[in-house]
């Protein structure tokens, strides 16, 4: 056995354990729904940190961001852009939200909807667009942890899918007894884990490679080979792509169930805005790790354009010392179980509190049950999916899932702002978002960006979607008003958002 | 109006698409991105002290 699984499993029990530990942790009614799902609104600054930093950066990043730039180049660094302005949103939007979530006792972004609009078929709109975000991003977060046991010698399906199995197992446990309060506390464990990693790669990896300046100008001559060949630079016909790309996914990343559930579950709001302040750090990590896949392009790793998730597991194990390999490797392992447990509560909260039932603000104990209930099962159709449907296909979902999450944008993020659109004409504009995203992603085989006019201006799928979405919400508020359609009951008062 | 800056910053892709000057070997665009975080995070911190002062106390 290998100093480098010895370290791992040892890492990984300790996790397991932890997780369950958490049933100790705090007291409070379980039975509640903000106790179990938003660990009854008491986390302060640091465990929040960890906690959104935990859950924010997934393995799915940490390993699908780096095999990003050893395939396609630049353009895979959008992410570094895009995390930084998603903080302002973060800032500026969430911090509104929670504000409002606290006086009003929401737990997810579609009970605001419900509250705000007072309309049954925007919540369901907003509630199941959600959940289709977030159901393969969580199967992704599996493929993280195949590129870890792959490393292990665990190539056949059967040992990989039963080792899902029991580690899904595990935190579908600690998850369905503790509620938030589990993924938490094993965030402080991944999130250390992550940073020995990363700063021992920095020191490491560049060094062995014979600097900086060696590995780029190495990448750049291996992605000239790669077919389309990469660049080191995003080129002039890219730029506007890269850019709505940016803005686009900074838009999203907010809304997504995990992140409204992390950012619910602190106890102030000054706790959100201290974290928008400090979480960036955990960007400076994302871009270092990003630079691994030009490192592993330098280090002379060879994987075809299907298997480029190894790319850093390899790098690791290429040139780490075996326990240190461990240690990375169980990082990614963990950074894939904290996500994948809190965003299986978001999507167990928006499924049992406005699919299954309606939200009311006395909450039904029923609730509780049904999202303890569907926290598991969502977290076993994740499983069934990464084993049963191909990576590709996954992915191609999660991007189309992005694309759709920016069409709640107006009726989420400026429905916080403003009650001028009409909500029949903001559920329309919506359905014409999904549709024109989901028609430009499937007519270019699933990329993220469409070249409108020819091949004029070429930019992110979700960017297009969402001018449309707002010409047709706005367009039809402005007829709605004319005719006097009525616009609804918004149950909110100016006095909740202050 | 501060929290504008970074969007500016940082979506003038043609501005920061070069090579040089390069930093510890690292070429621009990709440690101009990287400073954009930390200095992302110091205009938001400017502002939360700003506002803080004004409606918190």
């Amino acid at each position: 056995m290998s100093s480098a699984f010895a370290v791992f499993a040892i890492i990984f029990v300790g996790v397991s354990v932890l997780g369950f530990a958490a049933s100790r942790w705090g007291s409070g009614d379980r039975t509640s729904l903000e106790e179990w799902g938003l660990a009854g609104r008491g986390f302060g600054t640091i465990v929040s940190w960890f906690l959104l930093g935990g859950d924010l950066y997934t393995a799915y990043t940490f390993v699908a961001l780096p095999a990003f730039l050893y395939g396609a180049g630049a353009i895979g660094f959008f992410a570094v852009p895009y995390t930084t302005l998603a903080f302002i949103f973060f800032f500026v939007v969430v911090t509104r939200f929670w504000v409002v979530a606290r006086n009003r006792g929401y737990v997810t972004l579609a009970d605001f909807i419900r509250d705000r609009y007072g309309d049954r078929r925007l919540e369901l709109a907003v509630a199941l667009t959600c959940f289709a975000a977030a159901m393969p991003y969580i199967a992704l977060q599996l493929v993280g942890m195949q590129a870890v046991l792959t490393q292990f010698g665990a190539g056949s399906r059967l040992v990989q899918g039963s080792a899902l199995f029991v580690s899904f197992a595990i935190v579908a446990a600690y998850t369905y007894i503790c509620g938030l309060r589990g993924p938490a506390l094993v965030a402080f464990v991944k999130d250390a884990l992550m940073y020995v990693t990363i700063a021992a790669a920095m020191v490491i990896i560049p060094a062995k490679l014979g600097g900086w300046g060696h590995v780029f100008s190495a990448a750049s001559v291996a992605l000239r080979t790669h077919s389309p060949p990469g660049t080191l630079l995003v080129p002039p016909n890219m730029y506007f792509a890269y850019g709505t790309l940016a803005l686009g996914s900074a838009c999203t990343l907010f809304m997504y169930p995990h992140s409204i559930t992390s950012a619910l579950s602190a106890k102030s709001k000054s706790v959100i805005q201290r974290n928008a302040v400090f979480l960036p750090l955990y960007s400076i990590l994302l871009a270092m790790l990003a630079l691994m896949g030009y490192c592993a392009l330098a280090a002379g790793i060879h994987l075809d354009a299907k298997h480029t998730s190894l790319a850093v597991p390899l790098l690791l194990t290429a040139l780490f010392p075996g326990w240190l390999a461990g240690v990375g490797f169980a990082a990614i392992v963990t950074g894939a179980l904290v996500p994948a447990a809190v965003m299986a509560i978001g999507s167990a909260n928006l499924f049992a509190s406005n699919v299954l039932a309606e939200f009311t603000q006395e909450r039904p104990a029923a609730e509780t049950r049904h999202a303890k209930l569907l926290c598991l099962g969502v977290l076993a159709a994740a499983l069934v999916l990464v084993l049963t449907v191909p990576v590709p296909f996954a992915i191609n979902f999660q991007l189309l899932g992005g694309a759709w999450m920016m069409q709640i944008f107006p009726v989420a993020a400026m429905g916080l702002y403003t009650r001028w659109f009409n909500p029949a004409a903001l559920l329309t504009g919506w359905g014409c978002g999904i549709v024109c995203t989901t028609v430009m992603a499937v007519d270019t085989g699933f990329k993220s960006t469409f070249a409108l006019c020819g091949n004029g201006l070429v930019g992110y799928i979700g960017f297009y979607g969402l001018a449309l979405n707002l010409a047709v919400a706005a367009g039809l508020t402005l007829l709605f008003n004319a005719t006097g359609t009525a616009p609804g009951v918004d149950r909110t008062v100016p006095a909740d958002y202050a | 109006m501060l929290l504008l800056i970074p969007f500016v910053g940082t979506l003038w892709v043609p501005f920061y698409a070069r090579l040089e000057p390069a930093l510890f070997g690292i070429p621009f665009f990709y440690w101009y991105q990287i400073a954009w975080i930390v200095l992302g995070s110091l205009i938001i911190g400017a502002v939360l002290l700003l506002t803080h002062d004004r409606r918190d106390v």
